[in-house]
């Protein structure tokens, strides 16, 4: 087996079985390297200099925005906006194209499953333009099928958006399903892929996708820096988000025009170095293969998911099978709450999430408070869910029961 | 990364077999304390008479540590006057923080279990949630 950690130093020098990848991952070093380099090698304001260096930071910066299309498969790099991270992508999708086209009568639809980061943004919309926020349920599996999704689109949906990969389920939502039935009544659809860019491959005109957002600090690149995937002719009619610096054209004391897409929704200085190093996430990705990483992933969640279910008293939320479950098993253990099954797998040397993961009304609907979560990168090994296992199976003794 | 435990036998026997968490009839005062972030939810009801806490218990939801938590100090403040009650709330608070003298930590008796929770700032408001909340309650009834 090859030994993957290796490329990430938290990783050799901790003594530490890391399983909180779906919260963020570790960071190899290529991608440290890349950071330092740019500051080392590039460093001027991004989009301004009219002086070398200048010039080649906007390079190595657009290079990135390249490399990040090239990634998500989108046409064109116009329709690639460099953010901070997921939330602010779909905000910046909330506060611009939500406000600006629903209205009292649309309806909003969005699943029980999402982020709070992909729900509080439309509540915003739906409170400030009078329009309805839908709810799509799903089964007690997690379960949403295409026929939900079918029943649950109508003439009234003008706006839709969908976590691609559960965050606490670790479940795969069919929204191929979901984009074909909002673009037959002419809505659209964001598609939340924090937890899927990661770790499967994504194709957002495969999908059809309207808008898409995903992080670069969950697919090993440092926090801070993030993508709001659009569609070049939604970006082109969508107001600024931001306002300020660089995304400009021309200013007068009364207005301005704004600058092209994608910098028209970048105000202020970007972040270059993040940007350069997410580029080098991205080809570190390429290389260890996404089929590779996909694969692995699928391995071990097998692997921890059958010595779990063997566990007295787990109880794991979601699919029974382990295949629905991509890097991410959350769980409860009889008589033992998720903090303090966090605490003792501390004790043990295991890092795992335990609360209610940002997604309270899918718990709530689950009828859980909170849960345990385990979630896996493809540098996890055998050893590292065997320290899991071993601290579990513990556990309830070791609380007194 | 030595992680001291502090999933002590104290702490798990008062989890399982807590000797306070029950409805009080004829309590004087309820008072509800909750960590939003963890859920970790208490409702303490305690009688007072005459300045005296006559009886206590609560009922609630949360991890090992705020359920522990509340019934040791149940059995430390049943049959104290409420001045007490609260300079016993406020060394527990003070150790949480590392900053009782080891005299005062012996005061505490079974409380003494939860010290090492110091090292584990995210737990600390598990643990001090009990006593936080009896201390607004007293603060408010006096």
């Amino acid at each position: 087996m090859q030994n993957y950690k290796k490329d990430f130093p938290l990783l050799t020098e901790l003594d530490i079985a890391y399983l909180d990848n779906a919260a963020t991952t570790q960071r190899p070093v290529p991608v440290m390297e890349a950071e330092r380099e740019f500051y080392e090698k590039y460093n001027a304001n991004p989009l301004r200099g009219l002086y070398a260096l200048g010039v080649k930071a906007t390079e190595k910066y657009e290079e990135s925005r390249e490399v990040v299309r090239n990634f998500i498969h989108a046409a064109s790099a116009r329709e690639i906006v460099f953010t901070r991270n997921a939330t602010e992508s779909i905000n910046l999708v909330a506060y611009t194209y939500g406000l600006a086209n629903l209205k009292e009568g649309d309806e909003i639809l969005i699943t029980v499953e999402e982020h709070h980061s992909n729900m509080l943004p439309w509540q915003m919309v739906a409170k400030q333009t009078g329009a309805t926020l839908v709810f799509l349920e799903c089964d007690k599996d997690g379960l949403i099928s295409e026929e939900m999704v079918c029943s649950a689109v109508n003439e009234h949906t003008k706006l839709a958006a969908m976590t691609h990969i559960s965050n606490v389920l670790g479940r795969k939502n069919p929204v191929e399903a979901l984009i074909r039935e909002v673009h037959k009544v002419g809505g659209v659809v964001l598609v939340d892929a924090a937890q899927s860019a990661p770790h499967i491959p994504v194709d957002v005109r495969k999908l059809d996708a309207d808008f898409m957002a995903f992080s670069g600090h969950k697919m090993y690149a440092p926090m801070g820096i993030g993508v709001l995937y659009g569609k070049e002719e939604l970006l082109e009619e969508m107001p600024p988000f931001l306002t300020g610096g660089e995304m400009i054209e021309v200013v007068t004391r009364c207005g301005a025009t704004y600058a092209e897409l994608p910098h028209k929704f970048e105000a202020g200085t970007v972040n270059g170095g993040g940007a350069y190093a997410l580029a080098a996430a991205i080809r570190f990705i390429k290389e260890i293969g996404q089929d590779t990483i996909e694969k692995r992933e699928m391995e071990l969640t097998k692997y921890a998911f059958e010595q779990m279910v063997r566990i007295p008293g787990i109880q794991i939320q979601g699919s029974a099978k382990a295949e629905e479950h991509y890097g991410i098993i959350s769980f409860a253990l009889d008589g033992v709450h998720p903090h303090d099954i966090a605490s003792i797998l501390d004790e043990d040397h295991v890092a795992i999430r335990a609360g209610h993961h940002c997604a309270q009304p899918l718990l709530a609907y689950l009828g859980v408070r909170s849960t345990a979560r385990v979630s896996m990168a493809y540098y996890n090994t055998e050893e590292d869910i065997d320290r899991l296992i071993a601290s579990l199976s513990t556990m309830r003794k070791k609380m007194g029961y | 990364m030595e992680i001291k435990s502090y999933y002590n036998e104290i702490l798990t026997d008062h989890n399982i077999h807590p000797g306070h968490k029950e409805d009080l009839v004829g309590a004087t005062c309820v008072h509800e304390g909750i960590n939003p972030s963890c859920g970790d939810d208490i409702v303490l009801q305690l009688k007072v008479e005459d300045g005296v806490i006559t009886d206590g218990s609560f009922n609630g939801d949360g991890c090992a540590v705020s359920q522990a938590s509340a019934d040791i100090m149940l059995d430390l403040i049943v049959g104290q006057k409420v001045e007490e009650a609260r300079r016993l709330a406020d060394i527990f608070m003070r150790m949480i923080k590392g900053q009782a003298t080891e005299e005062e930590i012996e005061e505490l008796d079974e409380g003494a279990a939860l010290r090492d929770i110091s090292h584990m700032p995210a737990r600390v408001k598990c643990a001090v949630l009990a006593w936080r909340t009896m201390d607004e309650m007293l603060e408010k009834n006096s």
